[in-house]
């Protein structure tokens, strides 16, 4: 049982360093800074994640802990990830793409 | 069967920490830096997690506790910076 | 065990350098906060690799941590002053 939960959890963790490397990969090649942004915080949040699961099933004892680390990672980053985006689009950096329809809106619904 | 995953791991790890960080030092604008600062520091909780199982260790995951708490901080200053407001 | 812990010790000593001198070589401020910043995280990663959990944990949070978040508070407080 616990080797099989543990040749499970290493699957999970290769699988989320495979979504960390994505994430990475898009940081570089993406042409803007908000697909940046995209790609950068969202693929790794969801990275971080699976390579916690995989620890977790790995080290069962280990649980609590790395389940505190998933929901302060869950809380914080596509929050920082929502602040970075705001505060580039008022900056007045401009998107690759040409619709915008934040600035269609209206400023106050940022 | 672990540690061979733990060791592929670690160099998918460290290529996405690579491109990170040619963001980090290439990026055009400031606000490119501050993504890229906020990417290497989650890749380096991942790490910190992979540090820890290697060596069997618990005591290391408080060292990724704090990173997750500090470096949004971080990057919630440096947001409200550029944002150009107070 | 040492085949993940030294090429990632290598890793990490090589990206300390380069954003040591990017802090020093950049022409914006924020930049090299960032980077000076970025220093003490991997200095804290590569005291966890040194078997060394409690230095690493003062490290990133006074390094990392409240370094930066005084700098960038700091700068943004001169900007608002010089303002008005």
């Amino acid at each position: 049982m616990q080797e099989l939960l543990g040749i499970l959890g290493s699957f999970v963790l290769f699988l989320g360093t495979l979504f960390l490397l994505l994430g990475g990969l898009g940081l570089f090649r993406m042409p803007d800074t908000f697909t940046r942004i995209q790609a950068g915080t969202k693929a790794t949040t969801l990275g971080t994640l699976l390579t916690l699961v995989g620890a977790a099933l790995i080290m069962p004892a280990w649980a609590i802990k790395l389940f505190l680390i998933l929901v302060f990672v869950m809380f914080t980053n596509p929050l920082s990830s929502q602040y970075l985006a705001r505060a580039a689009h008022r900056a007045g950096i401009k998107f690759r793409a040409h619709t915008d329809h934040l600035a269609e809106d209206g400023e106050d619904l940022a | 069967m672990v540690d061979l995953f733990l060791v592929l791991s670690g160099i998918t790890v460290a290529l996405a920490f690579g491109l990170a960080l040619y963001r980090f030092v290439a990026g055009p604008l400031a606000v490119d830096r501050v993504v890229a600062f906020d990417t290497l520091t989650i890749i380096s909780v991942t790490g910190i997690v992979l540090v820890a199982l290697a060596a069997n260790r618990i005591v290391y995951l408080d060292v990724a506790l704090v990173y997750a708490l500090l470096s949004f901080l971080g990057v919630i200053v440096a947001a409200r910076y550029l944002e150009g407001g107070e | 065990m040492n085949m993940l812990l030294i090429p990632m010790a290598l890793v990490l000593a090589v990206a300390m350098i380069g954003s040591a001198a990017l802090a020093l070589f950049t022409s914006t401020r924020i930049t090299a906060v960032l980077a000076s910043g970025l220093v003490s995280l991997f200095a804290s990663v590569l005291f966890l690799l040194l078997a060394a959990p409690d230095v690493a944990m003062t490290e990133a949070a006074i390094g990392s941590g409240l370094t930066t978040f005084l700098f960038v508070f700091v700068l943004s407080r001169i900007r608002r002053e010089s303002d008005q």
